[in-house]
């Protein structure tokens, strides 16, 4: 078995945290693993992406273009960038919420409408899952929780190789106490918005 | 990262994390570098944990000093351990070259992390030549758990050689994670002794062309190591042969089928008789290497050396490319052996998507540097003589202050050559780490030969770019030594320098008409721009957070804010420009230049 995922976002949104916690989740079930993730310049508010693949051959940090699992993104349009590193077959979950670059704030570029870009995806797949990780972690308590509806949204993925409670055990372990009942509301309602949708 | 102290135990953790386990375990006492990535948290996380562990470790003030203080504990007779970026190696070059011809007692490995596509860095240099030109070993770890493991290795080789050993990672192998197993680590002496030996340590020409055959003879002996080195293995079975080292190893491995994979873990010297017996009844051969094609000439060479007539195919022959970094994908493209089929990638249709650089940050005080200086320059403009760190962003608009970016300390440099041959204004910008780093020559130099320009050191008290580490104009206080920061503007006025002014740039009038006055002295002027990097402060969790918002009413929508400061945190909103709450940190530079002063503190 090979299971990848890869997770594009912004860099700051929290990719690195949500990585790592599927990273040890995927240790803690007993897989081999190989993670790939991106630092320094990039982090200054660029694309980001992470690559994580677990399993019994899991060797190379990197995937082949068209082979992921699992895309998870933390930003429209960052996600429509890294389209295709999915397939016809391969999950996408989508962060609806918006990071504007500043470019587009300038008024020197333009940032699509987000139906456009739900639909084009749409048009290529039936595997699009949306949900707007910012409104569900401000309904559970605080917008810094996107992080967690999106864990929560894996776990809720049809097939998923990690169960649900071990995905909660180890966000919560990376989460301080007087937070942990804000990311497990937040994990919840991703979780159950994913599952409503298949 | 505590737990990377324990004595067992399975750990996910990233290459240079598992790098930093490794010199633990190998017993290493001393560690040196300067920042740079893809090396910074090995040297993050030796701040932190370095003392528990037994490691004097320190940031020195570039990449040559750094070498020559760990030659110096290695030749005491400790294991030392020196890193830095594959660029750090050209500025360490020069002691590496001679450090080869004396050897060490104690084992000594320097880590160069190679940054193929040049993730984040000015080129992609492929360092595994500096151990062709140095005559030095070097091993190359193809992940995260080989590398802990291989610097157990390569301690080893350079103590039974008495060389230092190069260690070649790349930002595949720095930034992968991977599992790691702990183990016990070995005792090694804390304290050295120096022996004083002038024949080995004092390069005067009579010693060094006496050192230069010891050097070629321990590069022979070095071969004799490669030659059976547990690292360079041949696995699978086929008339396919495939040579690889790093972290092509891992692409390779996971995506040809029916091939037999020479790994070479010490890919240098090359083990040139396991090579010869590898390549003779190949039916062919591929060399799968990043960047250039340094196994495949001396595969080639070892070829026509044995009388070997098996194809071998690469670089040279076109079927591999030689810039940027590998990854499956060329693999699955090399088309003259079997790859493990892949499903069809979607293919969306065409969208103009935004671009999305790197930016600074919302409430980055150079946001207001930049905002004050091209004020100040005004319509006549100025070369923009930049370097090596956050500010180099400055090279997007609105600002474009960066006209050129060469090296680390470079914008000093080239700031006195443009002020020779040009009539135009010239502005140099350098950071406070960078210009400590390499910056203070440049300036003597330029107040020696009597240049015009002035120099903008965007003073954000930390080497923030790479993770905010100390430098001396911080002073250090971590692994049990406290020392006081050394004053820039002091140095500056010792360098010649009669026209320094330190300011404030949030007090964006001030400094423009700091830099102003600056570009009016004949001679050379320099602006110390001082503000702490608001990410430092929030790590250390003293940031005052207030937040800034638009007062629409008093908004005439002219847009300077967006256009002339283009912070992060603006976004607009219909006819409105609005402040994003989350971003916004309270720098309350928008609320200065606002003409309107629609800007203000809300709750």
């Amino acid at each position: 078995m090979r299971y990848c995922v890869q997770i594009a976002g912004v860099g700051g949104q929290g990719v690195l945290l949500a990585s790592s916690v599927l990273g040890h989740a995927a240790m803690a079930a007993g897989h081999k693993l190989a993670m790939s993730e991106v630092h320094g310049m990039a982090q200054r508010g660029g694309s980001v992406l992470s690559t994580l693949r677990f399993g019994d051959e899991a060797l190379s940090p990197l995937e082949a273009t068209g082979q992921a699992d699992l895309l998870l993104g933390f930003e429209p349009v960052e996600t429509y960038r890294m389209l295709n590193l999915a397939n016809k077959d391969t999950y996408i979950v989508m962060n609806l919420q918006p990071t504007v670059p500043v470019k587009v704030s300038m008024g020197a570029e333009s940032y699509p409408a987000i139906d456009d870009i739900v639909a084009n995806i749409r048009s290529v797949t039936d595997r699009l899952i949306t949900l707007n990780a910012t409104e569900l972690a401000t309904q559970a308590g605080k917008a810094v929780a996107a992080n967690a509806a999106l864990i929560g949204a894996t776990a809720g993925v049809k097939d998923f190789p990690l169960e649900r409670s071990l995905l909660e055990e180890t966000l919560l372990e990376t989460v301080p106490e007087r937070f942990k009942e804000i990311n497990a509301k937040a994990f919840q309602l991703g979780y159950e918005t994913v599952r409503s949708a298949v | 990262m505590e737990r990377l102290l324990d004595d067992s135990g399975k750990l996910l953790v990233l290459g240079n994390e598992a790098i930093v386990r490794g010199c633990i375990e190998a017993g290493v006492a001393f560690a040196s570098t300067y920042p740079g990535t893809p090396s910074s948290e090995i040297g993050n996380t030796l701040q932190k944990i370095g003392q528990k562990a037994g490691v004097y470790f320190e940031f020195s003030t570039n990449e040559k000093v750094a070498l020559e203080a760990a030659a110096a504990a290695a030749i005491s007779g400790v294991r030392s351990f020196a890193f830095m970026k594959h660029v750090g190696v050209n500025v360490a070059a020069d002691p590496l070259m001679t450090l080869a011809y004396s050897g060490v007692d104690g084992g000594m490995v320097i880590l160069t992390a190679d940054d193929p596509s040049c993730h984040s860095s000015q080129n992609e240099q492929d360092n595994r030549y500096y151990s062709m030109l140095s005559l030095l070993p070097m091993f190359e770890p193809a992940t995260p758990a080989e590398a802990k493991e291989m610097i157990k290795e390569a301690f080893k080789v350079s103590e039974e050689l008495k060389s230092p050993v190069l260690f070649r990672t790349t930002t595949r192998v720095n930034h992968a994670r991977g599992v790691i197993e702990l183990s016990k680590p070995e005792q090694e002496p804390a304290k050295g002794k120096f022996v004083k030996d002038a024949c080995r340590f004092v390069n005067i020409p009579a010693f060094a062309r006496m050192n230069r055959l010891k050097l070629l003879e321990r590069s022979e002996a070095a071969r004799r190591v490669s030659e059976s080195s547990p690292y360079n293995t041949i696995e699978g079975e086929g008339q396919v042969g495939i040579i690889t080292s790093g972290v092509s190893y891992t692409y390779a491995k996971e995506w040809m089928e029916d091939v037999s994979i020479l790994k070479l873990g010490m890919s240098s010297p090359l083990p040139e008789d396991l090579v010869a017996r590898f390549i003779r009844d190949k039916d062919m051969v591929i060399i799968v290497e990043e960047l250039e094609p340094y196994l495949e000439d001396q595969v080639l060479r070892v070829a026509r050396q044995n009388g070997i007539s098996t194809p071998i195919f690469g670089k040279r022959t076109g079927h591999l490319p030689r810039a940027f970094e590998y990854n499956p994908d060329v693999i699955s493209n090399i088309g003259i052996v079997p790859v493990r089929e892949g499903r069809e990638p979607l293919s969306p249709p065409p969208m103009t998507l935004p671009t999305r650089p790197p930016m600074l940050c919302a409430g980055c005080p150079h946001r207001a540097t930049f905002y004050a200086l091209k004020k100040a320059v005004g319509k006549e403009g100025a070369i923009y003589s930049s370097d090596i760190g956050c500010y180099t962003l400055g090279i997007q608009p609105p600002f474009e202050t960066a006209d050129l970016v060469m090296c680390m300390g470079g914008s000093v440099g080239a700031a006195g050559g443009f002020s020779a041959v040009t009539d135009q204004r010239v502005v140099a910008i350098i950071g406070d780490s960078t210009f400590f780093h390499t910056g203070v020559p440049p300036l003597m130099n330029a107040t020696f030969n009597g240049h015009k320009f002035v120099l903008v050191i965007v003073d954000n008290r930390a080497t923030a770019m790479t993770g905010h580490q100390p430098h001396p104009g911080t002073g250090r206080s971590h692994g049990g030594r406290d020392t006081p920061a050394l004053a820039i503007e002091p140095l500056v006025k010792a360098c010649g320098v009669e026209h320094v002014v330190t300011v404030d740039p949030l007090d964006v009038k001030s400094t423009q008409k700091a830099i102003k006055g600056a570009l009016e002295h004949d001679g050379i002027s320099v602006v110390v721009s001082q503000s702490p990097c608001p990410l430092e402060l929030k790590k250390r969790r003293v940031l005052q957070v207030s937040t800034y918002a638009v007062d629409q009413d008093k908004c005439v929508k002219c847009y300077h804010c967006v256009e002339a400061l283009a912070c992060t945190a603006f976004y607009r909103d219909g006819e409105d420009v609005m402040i994003d709450p989350d971003l916004c940190i309270g720098c309350g530079v928008c609320a200065k230049i606002c003409p309107r002063g629609a800007m203000g503190v809300v709750e």
